[in-house]
């Protein structure tokens, strides 16, 4: 499988980054880790006759804990996630999630900012970030702009990412309380069946704040509001969370694909919610 | 084509420097241009591992990096690891306790568990598992892999505990 020719670029900052995708506009892709567009310009699929490789760009690649927010850099590997300390024990759920995603060789490359700018509903960081109110950070010719995980996704690789713009980073408040993300999937390396993702606050025996976000039910991420407004409040007993499936299943939209028909995704994301809040309540 | 890359890497402690298009994939610059055919080609889609190899510390599916993207950079592939006749710990545990059959995924695997024990010398059989599920074998059923891998991490700790 040989991709069609293409220019390749290693910018050493990003205004030469941002200039490159100027002069050429949508005729140019950057790439992070290239695990998502490498295959797709493989199977050409994805027509990139100016591909812009980040590596060498500085100030992507820093993990930076903070008291309340956590700062991580767009080209920070799957890998990187998993190995650091700090963000671990600021936000477990992280490295949790990251674990669950594609195989090791495949972690050591794959990016956090790859993986949330690339829009592919398949894609778990996604759905995470938007479970944990995440801030996307933007750059582009008119300088720097902010935009929320949950107001970023529009369709199936469709975001609100313009062409001429790069993803820089992500910034967390940092979560509280107890944490799961469980992922159904059919083997190592495929995309959820279903995934959820979920934070959750107990105070005395009673929930006092959740977040609620599935992956791969929807053309987009789903974060769903009146699932946790099914929760907090309650005691997170058997009714809590019946409800909170129901409304979950109410917002998202699955496709019948190879994972499987309709049916079967809304059976297995109700499997898996319940499993998610289930393990998260239990650590809170 | 015009916009051919100067492109320079050490393979196996070797300097290797030649133009290619930026289209050009690391396991064909490897194979094709080097002549170092350990990496095999499998699924071309990285899903397989039998193109591992090992990148600035990192096992890479070479399949899926362009070779422009490892320019400046050390590559080894299970030719840098051990030859016929100075046998790899991991080479030796996987003839040892039948770690192959046909042979295909074995460069792979071995290169993956070079970086898999260099990580973590003492793993557990679900360590193991964990770390090599980038590599699948359609012969042995794992279980002799996982044998090869935890008989030369035996191996190799008890070599670096006589050394020292």
């Amino acid at each position: 499988m040989i991709p069609a020719a293409f220019d390749y670029y290693r910018p050493k900052d990003m205004e030469a980054v941002l200039s490159i995708l100027a002069e050429h506009g949508d005729d140019a892709r950057v790439m992070a880790g290239g695990h998502s567009l490498i295959p797709m310009m493989k199977l050409r699929m994805a027509d990139v006759p100016h591909l812009i490789d980040l590596q060498d760009v500085p100030d992507l690649s820093d993990i930076v804990v903070s008291a309340d927010s956590i700062k991580i850099g767009a080209m920070v590997t799957q890998a990187d996630l998993i190995d650091h300390a700090g963000l671990t024990k600021a936000a477990p759920i992280l490295r949790e999630a990251a674990l669950q995603i594609a195989d090791p060789q495949v972690r050591y490359m794959g990016t956090i900012g790859g993986n949330v700018a690339n829009g592919d509903p398949g894609n778990d960081m996604p759905g995470l970030m938007q479970c944990l109110d995440a801030t996307f950070h933007l750059v582009g010719p008119d300088g720097a702009r902010d935009v929320a995980a949950r107001d970023f996704y529009e369709a199936a690789y469709m975001t609100d990412r313009e062409d001429d713009e790069v993803l820089t980073g992500v910034t967390i408040p940092t979560p509280q309380g107890g944490y799961a993300y469980e992922k159904q999937k059919r083997k190592i390396g495929d995309y959820a069946t279903a995934a959820a993702a979920v934070q959750i606050v107990k105070d005395g025996d009673t929930c006092t704040f959740a977040s609620v976000a599935m992956t791969n039910l929807s053309d987009t991420p789903i974060y769903s509001a009146d699932a946790v407004d099914a929760l907090v409040g309650t005691k997170v007993d058997d009714a809590a969370i019946k409800a909170a499936i129901a409304a979950m299943l109410d917002d998202i939209d699955p496709s019948e694909d190879n994972r499987g028909p309709v049916a079967f995704k809304n059976h297995v994301a109700g499997v898996i919610l319940r499993r998610t809040i289930e393990r998260a309540w239990s650590r809170a | 084509m015009s916009n051919k890359k100067h492109i320079k890497l050490n393979v196996n402690g070797k300097e290797e420097e030649f133009l290619a298009e930026p289209r050009e994939l690391l396991i064909y610059t490897l194979r094709e241009r080097l002549n170092i055919t350990g990496p095999h080609i499998g699924c071309e889609t990285s899903h397989c591992g039998a193109c591992t190899v090992t990148i600035n510390g990192k096992s890479i599916k070479s399949c899926t990096m362009y070779t422009v993207q490892a320019e400046g950079k050390d590559v080894t592939t299970i030719e840098g690891i051990g030859g016929p006749d100075d046998l790899h710990p991991l080479q030796e545990a996987f003839k040892e306790h039948h770690g192959l059959q046909c042979g295909y995924c074995t460069p792979g695997m071995i290169t993956r568990a070079t970086k898999l024990l260099e990580e973590n010398p003492n793993p557990t059989e679900e360590e193991i598992r964990f770390g090599m599920a980038g590599n699948i074998c359609r012969c042995t059923g794992y279980q002799n892999i996982v044998k090869s891998i935890q008989a030369a991490a035996t191996e190799m700790n008890a070599a670096k505990e006589a050394a020292e």
